[in-house]
Order: C-alpha cells, then sequence, then structure tokens
C-alpha cells in the first residue's frame, strides 16, 4: 500500500549509508493516441535515481525525454495518452496514485521546471504570486512571509531587483527570465527530487553558471536529486554525476559522466559528441552530422531504432539489443547495441567521422 | 566586411520603451551587409530579443529609423509592412506561445508565403510539406497540431515557418536553443547553405558561443540595451575586447579534450544586471567592471572603431592594457571572482 511522503520521510537525513535509489523507475511506457496510430514517446524506460545525484538526461530532440518526466509526476495524464510502467518513491508509486496523492508530491517532493516557460507560467499573475503560491500550497506561512520567501527565491536564481521584478506578469519577462522564474518556482519548497528540463537553454552563458552553481549548491547542502534534461553538453560535463542517453523512447547508454562524454560506446552517443560546436578548434564549413533522421510518429523499425543512420549495423541488429554493461569492470557503465554485445571494437577514429 | 557593401538592413538611433520608463533598446545603430549572419549575444534580459523584434517592426519603436533594401520601413503604412514581410521573417523564441494551437502546422508554415506572396493553398502547402523535411522533421506530420510535437520539433516548425516565403532577411531568436546537438548540427548547416546559395541574410540571436562561432560572420554583444562591442567573428574569438564580452567568452561551460583550453580562467560576474529603467550614470557595465575608475563612473563611453571594422564601448579595451594598468587604482574590492575552471567542479564534491 502507498504510504504518504511524510510517513516515510524520517530517514532521509542525508546520511543513511544505503545506496537504495529515491526513485526508481521500471519498465515506463508512455504513448500518444494520435490519428496516425500510438506514438510511443517512452518505450520501457528502467532508471534508478539515487540522493544527491545529479543525473542528466541527454538525446535526440522527440526522444521522449519531457514525456518520462511529466509522466512521474502525472502532468501528461489524458484521454489520449497511455502511460505504463511503476515509478516509486517513497512508498508511493507515481504512476498508479492518485491525482489527490501526486497533489502532495508534486511541487513538494518532486517539483519540476518545464520547458517551455512561457506556456506554464500563467499569463494573468504577477510572477511574484506564482512564487508565493507555490510556497503557501504546501508550507504553513503567512502570505506576507510567502511573498518575502518569494522575492528572495527570485534573487536565488538571479532576477535582478526581485522585489520589483515580482510584481511584473509573464510577458514582461525576456526569455531567460521566464525560465528563472519557473526555476524558482520548482525551488520554493526545497524538493526532494527536482527535474529540470532544459533549465538553462536560454540563459547565457553568465547566468547558465550562476544557476548551474545554486543547483549544486542545492544538492550538497540539502542532498537534493537533480535530473537535468539538456542538449549542452558542455553544462553535463559541468554538473552531472551520471548520465543518460535517450534514444527514440529508450536509454541507449548509462554511465558515470566520466565514462559516457569521454568513452562513449553506443554510435548515437559518439555521433552527438562529434557534431558539438565548440568555442576553440577548427570551423568546418559544415558540422559533422549524423545522416538521416530519427524515426518520427508513430512509426518504429523493428529491432535497434538507430540502425537506420548506424555506420555499423550489423545483421543481430533486427533485434532489439538490451542496456547492459558489457565490461564486466565496470557494471555501471552500460549500452544497448550489438557491437558491445558481440563484443566487436569501433574504430576510434570513427568518433569523428561519425 | 572589408569591402564595404551597402547594408540590406541598418538601425539608426533606435531605441524601445516599455510602459515609459524601461529602455530595453537604447540608441542602437546597426548595420547588416547582405548575405552575412550577424549574431547577437549578451545577458539574459538585455534587450536582444526586442532588438530582434523592432528590426523587422513587429514592435514599435520610440526613436529611431530602419531601412531595409534602400526602403525607409520605420515610415511604412501597414499595407506595405505586409508586402516588405515577405522579405523579412523572425523565427520567435517562444516556439509554443508563436504557434496557434489550433491549426495543422501544415497551415501554419504555409501562411505567410500565402498571405505576402499570394501564393494558392495547395503550392503552399507542399511548400510547407518540403520545408518540415529540410528541419529534419517529416512531411508526414503536416496535419498534426503544434501540442503534439516536442519543444526541440516546435522550434523547427518555428524555422520552417520563417524560411517559406523565401525571405532575403531573418531575425531567428535562439532557432536552435532546444535541439540536441546532433539535429542542430542539421539545422546550422541548412541555415548555412542559405547564407552561401541564396544569399540569406541573417541576426542571430544565440546565447552558445559554440554556435555563434559556427555560424555567425560578425559577433555583436549587447548589454543593457546597447551595443558594447563589433567584431568579426575570429577577431572576437581571439580576444574580445570588452570586459563584458571577456567575461561571457571565459564562461563558456566546455567539454575537456582540446589542449587549447586546459587552463581558461572563468571570470564569474558578480552583482547583477541592474534595473534597466534606472541604468547606472557613465558606463552601464562599471557596477561589474574590474576595470572601472572614477572615469568611467561619470563619462558614458562611446562605441568607437579602434580597428577597421572593430567597435568597443568601452575607455580601456583589452588592447590598451597600459590604459588598464593605469586604470588600476584603488578598488577596495575586486568586483569579479576568478576561479579556474580546466577542472571540473566535481572535485569538490
Ligand atoms: N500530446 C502529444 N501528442 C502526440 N505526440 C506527442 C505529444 N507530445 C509529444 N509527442 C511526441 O512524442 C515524442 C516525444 O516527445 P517529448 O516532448 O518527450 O520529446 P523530448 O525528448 O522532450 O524532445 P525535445 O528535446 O525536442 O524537447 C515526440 O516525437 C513528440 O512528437
Ligand atoms: N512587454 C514588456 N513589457 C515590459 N518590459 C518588457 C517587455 N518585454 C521585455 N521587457 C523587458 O525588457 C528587457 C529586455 O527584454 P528582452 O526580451 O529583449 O531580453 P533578451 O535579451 O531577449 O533576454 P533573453 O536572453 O532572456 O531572452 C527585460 O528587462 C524585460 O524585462
Ligand atoms: S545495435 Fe546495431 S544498429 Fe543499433 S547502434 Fe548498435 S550497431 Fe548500430
Ligand atoms: S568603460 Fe570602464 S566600466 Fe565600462 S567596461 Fe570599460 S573599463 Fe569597464
Ligand atoms: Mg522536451
Ligand atoms: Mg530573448
Amino acid at each position: 500500500m502507498a504510504t504518504s511522503p511524510e510517513q516515510s520521510s524520517s530517514g532521509a537525513d542525508g546520511s543513511s549509508a544505503a545506496r537504495e535509489p529515491i526513485l526508481s523507475v521500471r519498465d515506463l511506457r508512455v504513448g500518444f493516441r494520435t490519428r496516425s496510430g500510438v506514438v510511443p514517446a517512452v518505450d520501457g524506460v528502467d532508471l534508478d535515481l539515487y540522493a544527491g545525484e545529479v543525473l542528466a538526461i541527454v538525446g535526440e530532440s522527440g526522444s521522449g525525454k519531457s514525456a518520462m518526466s511529466m509522466s512521474l509526476v502525472g502532468l501528461n495524464r489524458g484521454p489520449r495518452t497511455m502511460i505504463s510502467g511503476t515509478a516509486h518513491f517513497r512508498g508511493i508509486e507515481l504512476i498508479s496514485a492518485s491525482e489527490r496523492q501526486l497533489r502532495s508530491v508534486r511541487g513538494k517532493h518532486i517539483a519540476v521546471v518545464f520547458q517551455d516557460a512561457l506556456a506554464a507560467l500563467n499569463p494573468l499573475h504577477r510572477i511574484g504570486k506564482q512564487v508565493a503560491e507555490m510556497i503557501t500550497l504546501h508550507q504553513k506561512v503567512s502570505g506576507r512571509r510567502a511573498k518575502d520567501m518569494a522575492v528572495q527565491m527570485l534573487g536565488d536564481v538571479g532576477i535582478s531587483n526581485p522585489r520589483h521584478n515580482a510584481e511584473a506578469y509573464p510577458h514582461q519577462f525576456s526569455g531567460g527570465m521566464r525560465q528563472r522564474a519557473m526555476t524558482a518556482i520548482a525551488l520554493a519548497n526545497d524538493p526532494t527530487v527536482l527535474i529540470a528540463d532544459e533549465p538553462t537553454t536560454a540563459l547565457d552563458v553568465t547566468i547558465q553558471a550562476q544557476i548551474l552553481d545554486l543547483l549544486k549548491s542545492l544538492q550538497r547542502e540539502l542532498g537534493t536529486a537533480v535530473v537535468i534534461v539538456t542538449h549542452d553538453l558542455g553544462v553535463v560535463a559541468d554538473i552531472a554525476d551520471r548520465v543518460a542517453v535517450m534514444y527514440s523512447g529508450r536509454i541507449v547508454e548509462i554511465g558515470t559522466t566520466e565514462q559516457v562524454l569521454y568513452a562513449p560506446k553506443h554510435p548515437y552517443t559518439r555521433g552527438l559528441l562529434a557534431s558539438t560546436p565548440g568555442v576553440t578548434g577548427p570551423i568546418p564549413a559544415s558540422l559533422p552530422t549524423i545522416p538521416g533522421s530519427p524515426p518520427m510518429g508513430a512509426e518504429r523499425p523493428d529491432g535497434c531504432s538507430f540502425a537506420p543512420r548506424c555506420a555499423f549495423v550489423l545483421r543481430e541488429c533486427a533485434t532489439t539489443p538490451i542496456l547492459a554493461s558489457h565490461d564486466p569492470s565496470d557494471s555501471g557503465h552500460q549500452d544497448a547495441c550489438w557491437l558491445g554485445e558481440l563484443t566487436i571494437p569501433v574504430p576510434d577514429e570513427s568518433r569523428s567521422t561519425l | 566586411m572589408n569591402t564595404r557593401r551597402p547594408p540590406l538592413l541598418s538601425a539608426s538611433g533606435l531605441s524601445v520603451t516599455y510602459g515609459g520608463s524601461v529602455t530595453a533598446v537604447c540608441e542602437v545603430d546597426l548595420e547588416v551587409a547582405e548575405g552575412e549572419t550577424l549574431a547577437l549575444v549578451g545577458e539574459s534580459g538585455c534587450g536582444k530579443s526586442t532588438l530582434g523584434r523592432a528590426l523587422l517592426r513587429l514592435e514599435p519603436a520610440s526613436a529611431g529609423t530602419i531601412t531595409f533594401a534602400g526602403t525607409d520601413i520605420s515610415r511604412l503604412s501597414r499595407a506595405g509592412l505586409r508586402l516588405a514581410r515577405a522579405d523579412m521573417q523572425m523565427v520567435f523564441q517562444d516556439p509554443m506561445g508563436s504557434l496557434n494551437p489550433r491549426r495543422s502546422i501544415g497551415a501554419i508554415i504555409a501562411e505567410p508565403l500565402r498571405q505576402t506572396r499570394g501564393v494558392s493553398v495547395a503550392d503552399a502547402l507542399r511548400r510547407a510539406r518540403e520545408l518540415l523535411e529540410r528541419v529534419g522533421l517529416s512531411a508526414s506530420m503536416a496535419d498534426r497540431r503544434p501540442h503534439e510535437f516536442s519543444g526541440g520539433q516546435r522550434q523547427r516548425i518555428g524555422i520552417a515557418r520563417a524560411l517559406a516565403s523565401s525571405p532575403r532577411f531573418i531575425v531567428a531568436d535562439e532557432p536552435v536553443s532546444a535541439l540536441d546537438v546532433s539535429v542542430q548540427a542539421q539545422v546550422i548547416n541548412l541555415l548555412g547553405d542559405l547564407t552561401r546559395q541564396e544569399n540569406l541574410t541573417m541576426v542571430f540571436i544565440s546565447h552558445d558561443l559554440g554556435v555563434v562561432r559556427h555560424v555567425a560572420t560578425r559577433v555583436a554583444v549587447m548589454y543593457l540595451g546597447q551595443i558594447v562591442e563589433i567584431a568579426d567573428r575570429d577577431d572576437f574569438f581571439a580576444g574580445p575586447e570588452h570586459p563584458y564580452s571577456e567575461a561571457l567568452l571565459s564562461a563558456v561551460p566546455a567539454l575537456r579534450g582540446d589542449p587549447s583550453e586546459v587552463v581558461r580562467e572563468r571570470i564569474v560576474l558578480r552583482g547583477e544586471l541592474p534595473n534597466p529603467a534606472a541604468p547606472p550614470a557613465g558606463c552601464r557595465f562599471n557596477t561589474r567592471c574590474a576595470y572601472a575608475t572614477d572615469l568611467c563612473l561619470t563619462e558614458t563611453p562611446a562605441l568607437r572603431e579602434i580597428t577597421e571594422g572593430r567597435m568597443v564601448r568601452c575607455h580601456f579595451p583589452a588592447s590598451d592594457p597600459d590604459g588598464r594598468a593605469v586604470a588600476a587604482v584603488d578598488r577596495d574590492e575586486d568586483p569579479i571572482e576568478h576561479t579556474a575552471i580546466s577542472s571540473p567542479t566535481k572535485e569538490i564534491a
């Protein structure tokens, strides 16, 4: 039976030694019904999140990163959405939890920074009020106190003149200011798990550094587990402890940041790294890309979904490869590719020519 | 850029004021030559989107003129402007907010083409499908609605819509920020092809300096409503002149592995972007500048050309080390923090 988060939170003082995941996702599937069939946005994801870690999720646009994040807090439930699988968080199974149960978790224990800040903010309410509302929803504080806390939060996320800007409406904010307002709302109640969907995409590098520092201190001081969805591999290198790479609804590689960014295994991960434009080094006339495009909509090939774009495709690839460790010495680094399964070495220069 | 061609677009003394008090864009002079890609970078909230919209007259200017292809568009009537729009398009920063949720994406992309060029419905839809493929989506998705797409897919729908009428000039506001690097590379290459083959002229707003370095021919840096530096791409990345540009470039988080960047110092700016309704006197950057002197507190620096094609708004640019040394007067506190970023912060944890 599900228990309330309050009952089971007693041991979460950060020092409890066991490496029990705080959030444990199994076989998560999210499908959207459309006129042309069901879009399998998330297609069987297993994921464990540990207290105090920063897990980055990177991957192709449309690979299901947002759909996965939203389904964990029940924000994309609806007649056209089919969600299955389990996600255990402190004695609650989030996927089957009632809306009432989720309301006590969402925003308090698990907070989400949405990708589309303009769509997620209420256009008719002042920014400060929206932050304060999130505070009073979960904490017993006076309206005045909540407002002060809201102003403080806005300052923490780098909004200048927070007292003045708290009175602004979303349309009066720049893109990056809205994104930071969303982050302030998410951080309002010191969540146990923070899911941040592209929290820094609209931010210039100096403010990006400020937000990343804020997330890092949160993680250090409160033991918050942070899931950060981002396409910026520089940000990943800067902040993440572990990285999961998604392609077409599945995790195709996962490991420590060191393993995934500096010793990538899956051909898709290698292609991603090769496409990254840097601020130093040569400037090619055109950037290396991965040929072809990912499966779109309801269509999805049998077997490895990267096969139509993969330079190494084998006969075995017609069967879906499973996510597994292919190196007995580091079980933490897993990938879903037949090359590893069959221990076929990949020529190293493929990383730059893919 | 060295051979001075007449600009396709030029703005002079352009200002935009919100609510009578916030001057989001302050007396900007800017020229964009045909076929070039001018990147606009700067701190969040400094006025990039506002300037971009104002250049296309999507935001009313409170002062200044804009000339496009020899025509003063700041005085165009509504009808004249509608015609001009065929040649001037915008990719908006907030993709969802700019896409009509009730229409199919095919219709959304086809719309500017039908409105401004009078193309038939069938032809416009055909072009829409072709553009969907070019931005890495699939033509079969044309009858789906915006909410059925992911963030990065919506962003590409916005790009396809802007390209539909084959404009000569586009302002692209963070057009690739939500794309994974491999799709990002595809879109950057597409825009690059259009600028090279069809002479497309672009103002490219981005906070991602890696991307800027790969698409831009010139870089303009904004701070608090003003342009503080303009330079050719290579000059800018070889060594920014303005103290704010220096901070910006130093803070780029990067993958390691490139030997040329092992020792970089991150300059963390303290303090915040000042209130645009009450900018500091003198140089607008003086509250956060490591080199500020008494002069900077009182004397507003002009945007001046220091070498050919290179403009800086600073009394003590980086290429004037002597000036900076003299300027290092009695300051109580260094307003910036220097931290090495050669090794990631991981080791602290
Ligand atoms: N409401 C919906 N109806 C139909 N399809 C949808 C819906 N929402 C998302 N999709 C599809 O599901 C897939 C996954 O979308 P999701 O938003 O999770 O991608 P993402 O990984 O977050 O991508 P991005 O990096 O571009 O934000 C996409 O192919 C998208 O087109
Ligand atoms: N409609 C509006 N009413 C009042 N103020 C506004 C409005 N739109 C923008 N502003 C203000 O104008 C300034 C510049 O905003 P703008 O959106 O141009 O910034 P930006 O450089 O594009 O930032 P970002 O990188 O975060 O998108 C900000 O201080 C913002 O709060
Ligand atoms: S399983 Fe086969 S097709 Fe898929 S990534 Fe590996 S080699 Fe390529
Ligand atoms: S003018 Fe002075 S305060 Fe302004 S950027 Fe230059 S050195 Fe700094
Ligand atoms: Mg997304
Ligand atoms: Mg903007």
